[in-house]
Protein backbone atom coordinates (compact mmCIF):
# COMPACT_ATOMS: atom_id res chain seq x y z
CA UNK A 1 0.00 0.00 0.00
CA UNK A 2 1.41 3.38 -1.00
CA UNK A 3 0.58 6.66 0.72
CA UNK A 4 -2.91 8.14 0.38
CA UNK A 5 -3.39 10.82 -2.28
CA UNK A 6 -5.99 13.58 -1.92
CA UNK A 7 -7.81 14.45 -5.13
CA UNK A 8 -10.21 17.41 -5.13
CA UNK A 9 -12.77 17.22 -7.96
CA UNK A 10 -13.02 20.64 -9.62
CA UNK A 11 -15.27 21.97 -12.40
CA UNK A 12 -12.48 23.57 -14.45
CA UNK A 13 -10.44 20.37 -14.39
CA UNK A 14 -13.49 18.41 -15.59
CA UNK A 15 -14.04 20.94 -18.41
CA UNK A 16 -10.41 20.68 -19.56
CA UNK A 17 -10.48 16.89 -19.36
CA UNK A 18 -13.66 16.73 -21.46
CA UNK A 19 -12.05 18.96 -24.10
CA UNK A 20 -9.02 16.67 -24.10
CA UNK A 21 -11.21 13.67 -25.02
CA UNK A 22 -13.15 15.66 -27.70
CA UNK A 23 -16.35 15.41 -25.64
CA UNK A 24 -18.56 18.49 -25.97
CA UNK A 25 -21.33 17.17 -23.69
CA UNK A 26 -22.59 20.17 -21.61
CA UNK A 27 -22.91 17.90 -18.52
CA UNK A 28 -19.11 18.33 -18.21
CA UNK A 29 -19.08 22.17 -18.23
CA UNK A 30 -22.50 23.90 -17.92
CA UNK A 31 -23.92 24.15 -14.35
CA UNK A 32 -27.41 25.16 -15.59
CA UNK A 33 -27.60 22.26 -18.01
CA UNK A 34 -26.35 20.05 -15.17
CA UNK A 35 -29.15 21.19 -12.85
CA UNK A 36 -31.88 20.74 -15.43
CA UNK A 37 -30.78 17.32 -16.69
CA UNK A 38 -30.05 14.02 -15.00
CA UNK A 39 -28.01 13.38 -12.88
CA UNK A 40 -28.70 17.06 -11.91
CA UNK A 41 -25.11 18.27 -11.58
CA UNK A 42 -21.94 18.62 -13.58
CA UNK A 43 -20.30 15.18 -13.39
CA UNK A 44 -16.87 13.86 -14.36
CA UNK A 45 -16.43 11.76 -17.53
CA UNK A 46 -16.02 7.99 -16.94
CA UNK A 47 -12.24 7.91 -17.38
CA UNK A 48 -11.55 11.13 -15.42
CA UNK A 49 -10.02 9.61 -12.29
CA UNK A 50 -6.90 8.52 -14.18
CA UNK A 51 -6.03 12.23 -13.81
CA UNK A 52 -5.16 11.31 -10.21
CA UNK A 53 -1.62 11.44 -11.64
CA UNK A 54 -1.86 15.25 -11.31
CA UNK A 55 -2.17 14.86 -7.53
CA UNK A 56 0.46 12.16 -7.00
CA UNK A 57 3.56 13.94 -5.65
CA UNK A 58 5.78 11.12 -6.93
CA UNK A 59 4.23 10.71 -10.42
CA UNK A 60 7.17 9.74 -12.67
CA UNK A 61 5.64 11.03 -15.89
CA UNK A 62 5.60 14.68 -14.82
CA UNK A 63 8.48 17.11 -15.31
CA UNK A 64 9.68 18.32 -11.89
CA UNK A 65 11.51 21.59 -11.43
CA UNK A 66 15.26 21.13 -10.99
CA UNK A 67 15.20 17.44 -11.97
CA UNK A 68 16.53 15.86 -15.17
CA UNK A 69 13.74 14.84 -17.55
CA UNK A 70 13.90 12.02 -20.07
CA UNK A 71 12.26 13.97 -22.89
CA UNK A 72 14.20 16.07 -25.40
CA UNK A 73 15.83 19.47 -24.83
CA UNK A 74 19.37 20.15 -25.94
CA UNK A 75 19.64 16.41 -26.61
CA UNK A 76 17.08 13.82 -27.72
CA UNK A 77 16.81 12.76 -24.07
CA UNK A 78 17.83 14.61 -20.91
CA UNK A 79 18.90 11.32 -19.33
CA UNK A 80 21.82 9.12 -20.30
CA UNK A 81 20.45 5.88 -18.90
CA UNK A 82 17.08 4.21 -19.17
CA UNK A 83 13.98 6.36 -18.84
CA UNK A 84 11.58 5.64 -15.93
CA UNK A 85 8.90 4.47 -18.33
CA UNK A 86 11.09 2.96 -21.04
CA UNK A 87 9.26 0.11 -22.68
CA UNK A 88 6.17 0.65 -20.51
CA UNK A 89 2.83 0.60 -22.34
CA UNK A 90 -0.71 0.65 -21.07
CA UNK A 91 -2.27 -2.79 -21.62
CA UNK A 92 -5.61 -2.76 -19.80
CA UNK A 93 -7.84 -0.39 -17.87
CA UNK A 94 -10.95 -1.19 -15.83
CA UNK A 95 -13.35 1.02 -13.86
CA UNK A 96 -16.17 0.14 -11.48
CA UNK A 97 -18.46 3.04 -10.65
CA UNK A 98 -20.23 2.95 -7.31
CA UNK A 99 -21.26 6.56 -7.89
CA UNK A 100 -20.31 9.31 -10.32
CA UNK A 101 -18.16 12.26 -9.26
CA UNK A 102 -19.15 15.91 -9.13
CA UNK A 103 -17.31 19.18 -8.45
CA UNK A 104 -16.75 19.62 -4.74
CA UNK A 105 -16.06 15.95 -4.05
CA UNK A 106 -12.90 15.43 -2.02
CA UNK A 107 -11.42 12.04 -2.81
CA UNK A 108 -8.92 10.02 -0.85
CA UNK A 109 -7.09 7.63 -3.12
CA UNK A 110 -5.19 4.52 -2.12
CA UNK A 111 -3.35 2.13 -4.42
CA UNK A 112 -1.88 -1.33 -4.13
CA UNK A 113 -0.03 -3.69 -6.43
CA UNK A 114 -2.07 -6.52 -7.92
CA UNK A 115 -1.02 -9.53 -9.99
CA UNK A 116 2.01 -9.79 -12.26
CA UNK A 117 2.38 -12.16 -15.22
CA UNK A 118 4.46 -12.74 -18.39
CA UNK A 119 3.72 -13.54 -22.01
CA UNK A 120 5.73 -13.99 -25.23
CA UNK A 121 4.76 -11.84 -28.20
CA UNK A 122 5.68 -11.80 -31.88
CA UNK A 123 5.89 -8.01 -32.20
CA UNK A 124 7.57 -6.90 -28.96
CA UNK A 125 9.46 -9.85 -27.43
CA UNK A 126 8.87 -10.85 -23.82
CA UNK A 127 6.00 -8.93 -22.18
CA UNK A 128 5.82 -8.36 -18.43
CA UNK A 129 2.44 -7.31 -17.07
CA UNK A 130 1.85 -5.62 -13.71
CA UNK A 131 -1.49 -4.64 -12.23
CA UNK A 132 -2.29 -1.72 -9.89
CA UNK A 133 -5.60 -1.25 -8.07
CA UNK A 134 -6.75 2.23 -6.99
CA UNK A 135 -9.67 2.92 -4.66
CA UNK A 136 -11.27 6.37 -4.76
CA UNK A 137 -13.23 7.18 -1.58
CA UNK A 138 -15.35 10.31 -1.16
CA UNK A 139 -15.55 12.78 1.76
CA UNK A 140 -17.89 10.40 3.65
CA UNK A 141 -15.44 7.54 3.27
CA UNK A 142 -17.72 5.76 0.78
CA UNK A 143 -16.09 3.93 -2.13
CA UNK A 144 -16.91 5.93 -5.31
CA UNK A 145 -14.72 4.26 -7.95
CA UNK A 146 -12.45 1.22 -8.11
CA UNK A 147 -9.85 1.37 -10.88
CA UNK A 148 -7.59 -1.43 -12.10
CA UNK A 149 -4.71 -0.63 -14.46
CA UNK A 150 -2.36 -3.05 -16.22
CA UNK A 151 0.99 -1.83 -17.54
CA UNK A 152 3.04 -3.95 -19.91
CA UNK A 153 6.82 -3.71 -20.21
CA UNK A 154 8.07 -4.83 -23.62
CA UNK A 155 11.51 -6.24 -24.41
CA UNK A 156 11.72 -3.98 -27.51
CA UNK A 157 9.52 -1.34 -29.21
CA UNK A 158 6.34 -2.80 -30.72
CA UNK A 159 7.06 -3.65 -34.40
CA UNK A 160 4.85 -1.81 -36.87
CA UNK A 161 3.34 -3.71 -39.81
CA UNK B 1 -32.35 10.12 -22.90
CA UNK B 2 -31.97 7.02 -20.72
CA UNK B 3 -32.43 3.77 -22.57
CA UNK B 4 -35.51 1.70 -21.91
CA UNK B 5 -35.31 -2.08 -21.49
CA UNK B 6 -38.61 -2.54 -23.28
CA UNK B 7 -37.13 -1.06 -26.47
CA UNK B 8 -33.72 -2.76 -26.34
CA UNK B 9 -32.74 -6.06 -27.91
CA UNK B 10 -29.66 -8.24 -27.57
CA UNK B 11 -27.55 -7.52 -30.65
CA UNK B 12 -28.57 -3.84 -30.96
CA UNK B 13 -25.56 -1.70 -31.86
CA UNK B 14 -24.67 1.96 -31.51
CA UNK B 15 -21.74 3.45 -33.42
CA UNK B 16 -20.00 6.82 -33.49
CA UNK B 17 -16.93 8.33 -35.14
CA UNK B 18 -15.21 9.59 -31.97
CA UNK B 19 -12.28 11.36 -33.63
CA UNK B 20 -11.54 12.24 -37.26
CA UNK B 21 -7.88 12.85 -38.19
CA UNK B 22 -6.42 12.81 -34.67
CA UNK B 23 -3.97 15.68 -34.17
CA UNK B 24 -0.78 15.95 -32.14
CA UNK B 25 -2.36 18.99 -30.44
CA UNK B 26 -5.10 16.69 -29.10
CA UNK B 27 -2.36 14.55 -27.53
CA UNK B 28 -0.87 17.68 -25.92
CA UNK B 29 -4.33 18.56 -24.55
CA UNK B 30 -4.74 15.04 -23.16
CA UNK B 31 -1.30 15.17 -21.53
CA UNK B 32 -2.15 18.50 -19.89
CA UNK B 33 -5.53 17.43 -18.57
CA UNK B 34 -4.57 13.94 -17.39
CA UNK B 35 -1.09 14.62 -16.05
CA UNK B 36 0.49 11.89 -18.20
CA UNK B 37 3.40 13.85 -19.68
CA UNK B 38 5.20 10.82 -21.07
CA UNK B 39 7.24 12.27 -23.99
CA UNK B 40 6.16 9.27 -26.10
CA UNK B 41 2.90 11.15 -26.67
CA UNK B 42 4.11 14.68 -27.34
CA UNK B 43 7.87 14.77 -27.99
CA UNK B 44 8.67 13.77 -31.58
CA UNK B 45 12.47 13.89 -31.12
CA UNK B 46 12.51 11.67 -28.04
CA UNK B 47 9.96 9.25 -29.51
CA UNK B 48 11.72 8.75 -32.85
CA UNK B 49 15.39 9.00 -31.80
CA UNK B 50 15.37 7.45 -28.33
CA UNK B 51 12.26 5.27 -28.03
CA UNK B 52 12.38 3.97 -31.62
CA UNK B 53 8.80 4.64 -32.75
CA UNK B 54 7.86 6.24 -36.12
CA UNK B 55 6.16 9.21 -34.43
CA UNK B 56 4.36 10.14 -31.20
CA UNK B 57 1.25 8.11 -30.44
CA UNK B 58 -1.93 8.54 -28.40
CA UNK B 59 -2.22 7.82 -24.70
CA UNK B 60 -4.21 4.60 -24.31
CA UNK B 61 -6.42 6.58 -21.94
CA UNK B 62 -7.21 9.11 -24.69
CA UNK B 63 -8.53 6.27 -26.84
CA UNK B 64 -10.49 4.93 -23.86
CA UNK B 65 -11.82 8.44 -23.15
CA UNK B 66 -12.96 8.80 -26.77
CA UNK B 67 -14.60 5.38 -26.53
CA UNK B 68 -16.29 6.47 -23.28
CA UNK B 69 -17.80 9.47 -25.13
CA UNK B 70 -19.60 7.05 -27.45
CA UNK B 71 -20.81 5.05 -24.42
CA UNK B 72 -22.20 8.02 -22.47
CA UNK B 73 -23.85 9.38 -25.65
CA UNK B 74 -25.57 6.00 -25.95
CA UNK B 75 -26.48 5.08 -22.36
CA UNK B 76 -26.85 8.61 -20.89
CA UNK B 77 -24.94 10.55 -18.24
CA UNK B 78 -24.13 8.94 -14.90
CA UNK B 79 -25.48 5.55 -16.01
CA UNK B 80 -22.30 3.46 -16.31
CA UNK B 81 -21.52 0.98 -13.55
CA UNK B 82 -18.56 -0.71 -15.26
CA UNK B 83 -16.22 0.10 -18.14
CA UNK B 84 -13.06 -1.80 -19.02
CA UNK B 85 -10.81 -2.24 -22.06
CA UNK B 86 -7.70 -3.89 -23.39
CA UNK B 87 -5.48 -1.77 -25.63
CA UNK B 88 -4.74 -3.91 -28.68
CA UNK B 89 -3.08 -1.51 -31.15
CA UNK B 90 -1.48 1.90 -30.88
CA UNK B 91 -3.33 4.98 -32.13
CA UNK B 92 -1.40 7.48 -34.27
CA UNK B 93 -1.83 11.09 -35.38
CA UNK B 94 -4.04 11.12 -38.49
CA UNK B 95 -6.14 8.17 -37.30
CA UNK B 96 -9.93 8.23 -37.47
CA UNK B 97 -11.60 6.11 -34.80
CA UNK B 98 -15.05 4.57 -34.77
CA UNK B 99 -16.38 3.24 -31.47
CA UNK B 100 -19.19 0.68 -31.27
CA UNK B 101 -21.27 -0.75 -28.45
CA UNK B 102 -23.34 -3.91 -28.86
CA UNK B 103 -26.01 -5.05 -26.40
CA UNK B 104 -24.90 -8.39 -25.00
CA UNK B 105 -27.36 -8.98 -22.20
CA UNK B 106 -30.15 -7.25 -20.31
CA UNK B 107 -30.67 -8.36 -16.72
CA UNK B 108 -31.99 -7.29 -13.36
CA UNK B 109 -29.71 -7.31 -10.31
CA UNK B 110 -31.13 -6.38 -6.88
CA UNK B 111 -34.02 -4.51 -8.47
CA UNK B 112 -31.81 -2.53 -10.89
CA UNK B 113 -32.09 -3.06 -14.64
CA UNK B 114 -28.69 -3.39 -16.23
CA UNK B 115 -27.42 -3.72 -19.77
CA UNK B 116 -24.10 -5.42 -20.59
CA UNK B 117 -22.33 -4.12 -23.68
CA UNK B 118 -19.47 -5.34 -25.84
CA UNK B 119 -17.31 -2.36 -26.71
CA UNK B 120 -14.90 -2.01 -29.59
CA UNK B 121 -13.05 0.85 -31.27
CA UNK B 122 -11.55 0.50 -34.74
CA UNK B 123 -9.18 2.70 -36.73
CA UNK B 124 -9.64 3.66 -40.39
CA UNK B 125 -7.90 0.42 -41.47
CA UNK B 126 -10.42 -1.67 -39.57
CA UNK B 127 -7.89 -2.66 -36.89
CA UNK B 128 -9.20 -2.94 -33.33
CA UNK B 129 -7.47 -0.40 -31.09
CA UNK B 130 -9.43 -1.14 -27.92
CA UNK B 131 -11.84 -3.91 -27.06
CA UNK B 132 -13.75 -4.28 -23.85
CA UNK B 133 -17.06 -4.14 -22.03
CA UNK B 134 -19.37 -1.83 -20.18
CA UNK B 135 -22.43 -2.15 -17.97
CA UNK B 136 -25.05 0.59 -17.66
CA UNK B 137 -28.25 1.15 -15.67
CA UNK B 138 -31.32 1.34 -17.89
CA UNK B 139 -34.97 2.23 -17.37
CA UNK B 140 -37.82 -0.36 -17.48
Amino acid sequence: MTEEIRMPIEASHIMMFARAICDDNPIYRDPEYGEENKPHSIIAPPTFVRAVAQFDPHHELRLKSGKKWFGSGKNASGLAGKAPSSGGLHAEQHFEYHRHLKPGDQLSVTSRNGDTWEKESRRAGKLKFAETVHEFRDQSGELAITMRSVVMHTEKPVEQD
Amino acid sequence: MPLSASKLHVGDTYEEVVVDDLTRTQLVMYAGASGDYNPLHTDEIYTTEVAGYPTVFAHGMLTMGLTGKMLTNYVGDGRLTKFGVRFTNQVWPGDTLTATAMVKEINETKGTLLMDLDVKTLNQKGETVVSGYATAKIDP
